[in-house]
């Protein structure tokens, strides 16, 4: 059943190329878009197969030397083939509307169906060859969609370097990292991995590699800078796939290292972990914090939740390292359930974000404003998606973030130094996290939907057409569903991290065994419900009695200038906090003064310009890049297109291969 | 100063309101909401700031006016009483309808001083309009140029009737 | 959901909200006094509520359903802080944990819908509320997670009845190190979660000095009764906890009309205390710069910290 399914993914995604290539234009968006969906819809019911215990390989033979391909239905896997599926199939519905010009062109949708079912396979893959296939298939694709636009902005094509960059980087950091594992086990099958006594450098330097090769693919810091480029500059579907699935593949190989393959580690291997998350989660949720483009936003946003998950990895792999291994089980299925959480939320907010690219043409907050009267649809999806973001009660991100708290919070048992000092500032960033986090999604959505319109484009915005409206009414309920009946993810959380106990209470409510936490919103929900009733209900008798009157203009002192320049924007929304952290964030900043020429005390115009730059691209990146550019520079004295000078190469290899033979 | 120095100085001070004198009629058609609270919006619509200093006067510790329940808001949004002062001169007639265009209801309109009542001793100026209720409607006046405090905390206890 | 729980809640939220603006109007009261005034007395905050729901609310131009929900989630948040947090007794609900996490949560949804009402406006003051209160929020939070934190490390739990509950049963820990470094960070957190002074003043008319009034400059009638009514059950609900934190003692643990009694009267009493303190603190404080207000909070945080280590070390092994 399991290969049939494998099999109907693999068949569904030839199909939907066939049919990428043979329909027109007028109908392409449709047809493909369905049969997109499908391969999701395939993922879907293929994860959920193998969370649910079914067991199954398919292998390909080739003609390789190392064998044949293997997938296999693992429970880690299938949660994440599921979470990729859904994500995929919503995306897919939501593309037919979105795709205009060189989205909608053979080869996005061909790119689009190869991407969506390489991510589903890479989590099935039993082998480090079938592993790196399907990995390498994923980032090609991925580079395809990302470059989509390049003709239309020169940006993507900047975007398209870095992310092709760095995603090749992190290929080559996994190649070394499990040639050594390869080399040391003398095998190439991830279950071999799993029962060998490492010799503990070459298992360091294979844990530091793979970690690293696998946190580029997540957006961790440092490795994050493609992030913020290559998520904006690509088409909104696509951005919610990369974002909400493909950073994923980064936190399922994570997980694969340190849950399976190299289990009882060294204790510093769990602190690099945690630091990179911890780093990840601060920095990510800064940047988002001051960012006023709406999808680098979405994008920093994207670090923090990867940098929130890689911290939950790395307190699940201290813990067990000091002998608590009940709550590091309960860290790793916060992690899990953080995956599906920001899958949810994240697709809604990309999707929103692009619909609010489509109806305005604009990702600047700055100009933007008014939208939720104009597009009622997506306003309130995209505040769900908020809601999640922000990890407020109700939605599926409070329910994550609740059980990785209760990990950490519970990881005092014994008394270990360490571990005293690392939860507490554990519990410290993630509160700060989650407390920027509540700014920055507060500025976005109040922003971008409430008060007046900041541009004309914005005044004139339409809601989206019918496909998009479904699309991200279903992400945003399954925010909202996932968040008050968490018992049914939780349990597959703890399927897939291989923990048995972790139940649900009441209205399909969490149960925490072992550190004895309940939860269960649906109840709260009913509560909070009965006081609204009684607030709701004070509040009509007095409306009954006064009702609202329309006044014409908002209060300004008396004033008319109640232009729509004169509302905060999301550059002053962030201004205290990017003041706050400045030795972390460096903004730029530019006052330009213009006199009037009749008398210098007189201000024309006050100009004001903050740039906030990437501190780890200017402090690391681009100085490699110089460092590059400038050996390039002086290799390419080395071609100067003259023959005896290439005779002389040819004459100096020679000899030093002489010498070098003949010792 | 210390904060010792503060306490000392707060005990040797003790109260400095005086009693409350009786308590007098309560303003006819006044909305019975108000009673015992009321926010007060204060607009300056042409004043020479004598009214100001009175109204300062009133809300000070001696006549602590907000004991009787009334407190200057920030906004009209909050206020149920437009306390107007002064001659209303070209600029602040538009400002001064808004203002209390933006007072939800009930609400009440009051012009303090002589120049608010009848333009007072800049009735030939040039650039005045006319009196308070040349322009709005007036619920109370409250005479005086300026009224002292008195007779602004004996208006204000008209409306909260406390 | 146990009918002893929901009996509880329930007198706990009418307990609140009679006393919350009592509360609020023996502050002002005792700030009156220590000014050598006379004062409106304390039942002054009820007759303003009570006027507010019989005036009209205005819409501007451009405002939204925000203007309208907004105030009403505020006060639906705070109820339910009512209901959450151990304030008359210690009988939480079997399914619904009176965890740290999930009252924070709760008090967050209040915090949200406070600046979006504000962002709403399309003010500049209104903005300028909201960013500031969302900025002293996120700077809260950290403050107030790891103090809890500290207090939840001894008993193995962070449901605040269960905290509340081992601190009448050992009355040790209540004068712990621990105990009293927690109380201390989390009073300035909730100093600066409910726009007291130094963070805030309450009682400003300068628009360019506000944070929690710039918000609600716009809005009228019932909507500003309820935001008025949710911020002063706020602030009476985190006084509360912390009242029960510092003395647990009289908090009811079964549902009996005389445990009950015993627990609205110390309640009573560990809110008239407590409020006496702030005003009297009030009076002697000036506000501090806004971009003071992060040493402030950072300052509480690193107590937090230091009782969270410190619970580490005296927890017997």
């Amino acid at each position: 059943m399991i290969a049939s399914g494998f099999l109907a993914q693999v068949a569904l995604m030839v199909i939907a190329i066939v049919i990428a290539s043979v329909t027109r234009a007028r109908y392409r968006a449709l047809v493909c878009g369905v049969a997109v969906a499908l391969i999701g819809v395939a993922g879907v019911v293929t994860g959920a197969l193998a969370l649910g215990g079914h067991q199954g390989t398919a292998t390909v033979p080739v003609a390789l030397p190392m064998g044949a391909l293997t997938l296999e239905a693992t429970p880690l896997g299938g949660l994440f083939t599921l979470v990729v599926g859904a994500v995929g199939a919503i995306t897919a519905i939501y593309a037919i509307g979105y795709v205009h010009g060189p989205s909608a062109s053979r080869t996005s949708w061909i790119a689009l169906a190869v991407f969506l079912t390489s991510m589903q396979l890479v989590p099935a893959t039993a082998d480090v060859v079938s592993f790196l296939l399907a990995w390498e298939l994923m980032a090609i694709a991925s580079t395809v969609l990302v470059l989509t636009e390049h003709a239309e902005r020169s940006n993507v094509r900047t975007a398209a370097v870095w992310y092709a960059a760095m995603t090749q980087v992190s290929f080559s950091l996994l190649l070394i990292g499990f040639a050594i594992l390869s080399a040391q086990v003398g095998s190439t099958q991830f279950g071999d991995f799993s029962s060998t006594q490492w010799n503990p450098v070459a298992a360091s330097v294979a844990f530091v590699t793979l970690v690293l090769g696998f946190a580029t693919k997540a957006g961790i810091v440092p490795m994050h800078v493609w992030l913020p480029r290559a998520h904006p500059e690509a088409p909104s579907h696509v951005s919610a796939l990369m974002s909400a699935a493909m950073v994923k593949m980064g936190v399922y190989g994570a997980l694969l290292v340190t849950t399976r393959f190299l289990v009882d580690g060294i204790v510093w291997w769990s602190l690099l972990v945690l630091a990179l998350g911890m780093v990840s989660a601060i920095y990510g949720i800064l940047q988002a914090s001051v960012a006023s483009d709406i999808k680098i936003l979405l994008a920093y946003s994207t670090t923090e939740n990867i940098g929130l998950m890689f911290l939950a990895i790395g307190s699940a792999s201290l813990l067990r390292a000091y002998g608590i291994p009940g709550t590091a089980q309960v860290a790793i299925a916060a992690c899990l359930l953080l995956v599906v959480a920001h899958a949810a939320f994240k697709t809604t907010l990309f999707l929103g974000a692009g619909s609010i690219l489509r109806a305005t043409g604009l990702r600047d907050l700055d100009r933007l404003g008014g939208l939720g009267s104009r597009m009622p649809v997506t306003s309130l999806t995209f505040g769900i998606g908020a809601l999640g973001a922000a990890a407020l009660p109700f939605t599926v991100g409070f329910v994550a973030e609740w059980v990785l708290l209760q990990a950490l919070i519970h990881g005092a048992g014994s008394n270990n130094r360490i571990l005293a000092i690392v939860m507490p500032v554990t519990v410290g960033a993630v509160a700060l996290t989650a407390g920027l986090a509540l700014m920055t999604f507060v500025k976005a959505y109040g922003i971008a939907f409430l008060a007046r319109p900041r541009s004309d484009a914005a005044t004139g915005a339409k809601e989206t057409p019918v496909s998009m409206r479904i699309a991200m009414g279903a992400s945003a309920a399954l925010v909202i569903a996932l968040g008050l009946v968490p018992g049914l993810a939780a349990r597959a959380a703890a399927t897939a991290g291989g923990l048995s106990d972790v139940g649900s209470v009441g209205l399909l409510g969490i149960d925490l065994p072992g550190i004895g936490a309940l939860l269960d919103p649906a109840w709260l929900g009913i509560l909070s419900g009965i006081l609204a009733i009684a607030v709701i209900g004070v509040s009509i008798r007095a409306m009954r009695k006064r009702p609202r009157r329309s006044v014409d203009l908002a209060w300004v002192g008396g004033g008319v200038r109640v232009s729509p320049r004169m509302q905060y924007t999301a550059t002053s929304y962030a201004e205290p906090l990017s003041r706050i952290f400045d030795d972390s964030l460096r903004p730029q900043r530019d006052v330009i003064v213009t006199h009037s020429s009749e008398a210098r005390y007189l201000v024309e115009r006050i100009q004001y310009r903050q740039r906030v730059s990437d501190v780890f691209e200017g402090r690391i990146y681009q100085p490699v890049i110089a460092v590059t550019e400038r050996l390039s520079a002086a290799a390419r004295n080395l071609q100067n297109g003259k023959i005896h000078f290439y005779l002389a190469y040819s004459f100096i290899a020679l000899l030093i291969i002489l010498v070098v033979v003949t010792q | 100063m210390s904060l010792w120095g503060a306490f000392r100085m707060i005990r040797s001070t003790g109260r400095i309101a005086e009693p409350a004198p009786p308590a007098p009629e309560i303003m006819d058609g006044r909305p019975v909401e108000l009673s015992g609270t009321v926010q007060i919006r204060h607009v300056d619509a042409g004043s020479c700031n004598g009214c100001e200093i009175e109204i300062g006067q009133a809300f000070g510790p001696v006549y602590d006016l907000e004991r009787y329940g009334a407190r200057l808001v920030a906004s009209p949004r909050h206020a149920d009483v437009v306390l107007v002062t002064g001659v209303v001169t070209h600029n602040m007639v538009e400002p001064l309808r808004r203002t209390i265009d933006a007072t939800p209801r009930p609400r009440l309109v009051i012009a303090l001083g002589d120049c608010a009542r009848n333009r007072g001793m800049f009735a030939d100026a040039y650039g005045v309009v006319g009196s308070v209720s040349d322009v709005v409607h007036v619920d109370l006046e409250i005479p005086g140029c300026p009224p002292e405090p008195e007779a602004i905390v004996r208006a204000i206890r008209s409306v909260t009737g406390t | 959901m146990s009918a002893t729980a929901a009996s509880l809640a329930f007198i706990q939220i009418v307990v609140m909200v009679l006393l919350t603006p009592l509360l609020i109007g023996l502050i002002r009261q005792v700030r009156s006094l220590l000014e050598g005034r006379a004062g409106a007395g304390v039942l002054q905050p009820w007759r303003d509520i009570r006027k507010l729901f019989g005036k009209e609310p205005l819409r501007a131009p451009g405002m939204s359903w925000v203007q309208a929900v907004g105030p009403v989630v505020l006060a639906t948040s705070s109820l339910l802080l009512c209901a959450l947090i151990p304030l008359v007794g210690t009988v939480a609900f079997p399914l619904i944990p009176d965890d740290l996490f999930v009252v924070v949560g709760v008090l967050l949804v209040g915090t949200v819908a406070l600046a979006l009402v504000g962002l709403d406006t399309g003010t500049a003051f209104g903005g300028m509320g909201s960013s500031r209160h969302m900025m002293i929020a996120a700077l809260v939070e950290p403050t107030v997670l790891v103090a809890i934190y500290a207090l939840s490390v001894p008993i193995g739990s962070s449901a605040l009845s269960q905290i509340v509950n081992s601190k009448i049963e050992s009355p040790v820990t209540v004068a712990s190190p621990v105990s009293l470094l927690v109380l201390v960070a989390l009073s300035i957190a909730v100093i600066a979660e409910t726009s007291r002074m130094p963070v805030d003043n309450p009682a400003t008319h300068l628009e360019l000095t506000m944070v929690h009034e710039a918000m609600v400059l716009e809005s009228s009638g019932r909507d500003l009764a309820w935001l008025e009514l949710g911020s002063w059950l706020r602030l009476g609900a985190l006084l509360g906890l912390i009242g029960s934190l510092a003395i647990p003692w009289g908090l009811a643990v079964e549902i009996a009309p005389i445990p009950l009694l015993v627990g609205s009267i110390m309640l009573t009493i560990k809110l008239t205390v407590l409020g006496c303190i702030l005003a009297i603190v009030e009076v002697f404080l000036a506000k501090l710069r806004l971009f003071r207000v992060p040493e402030l909070l950072a300052g509480s945080f690193v107590l937090a910290l230091l009782a969270v280590t410190a619970s580490y070390l005296t927890v017997p092994a």
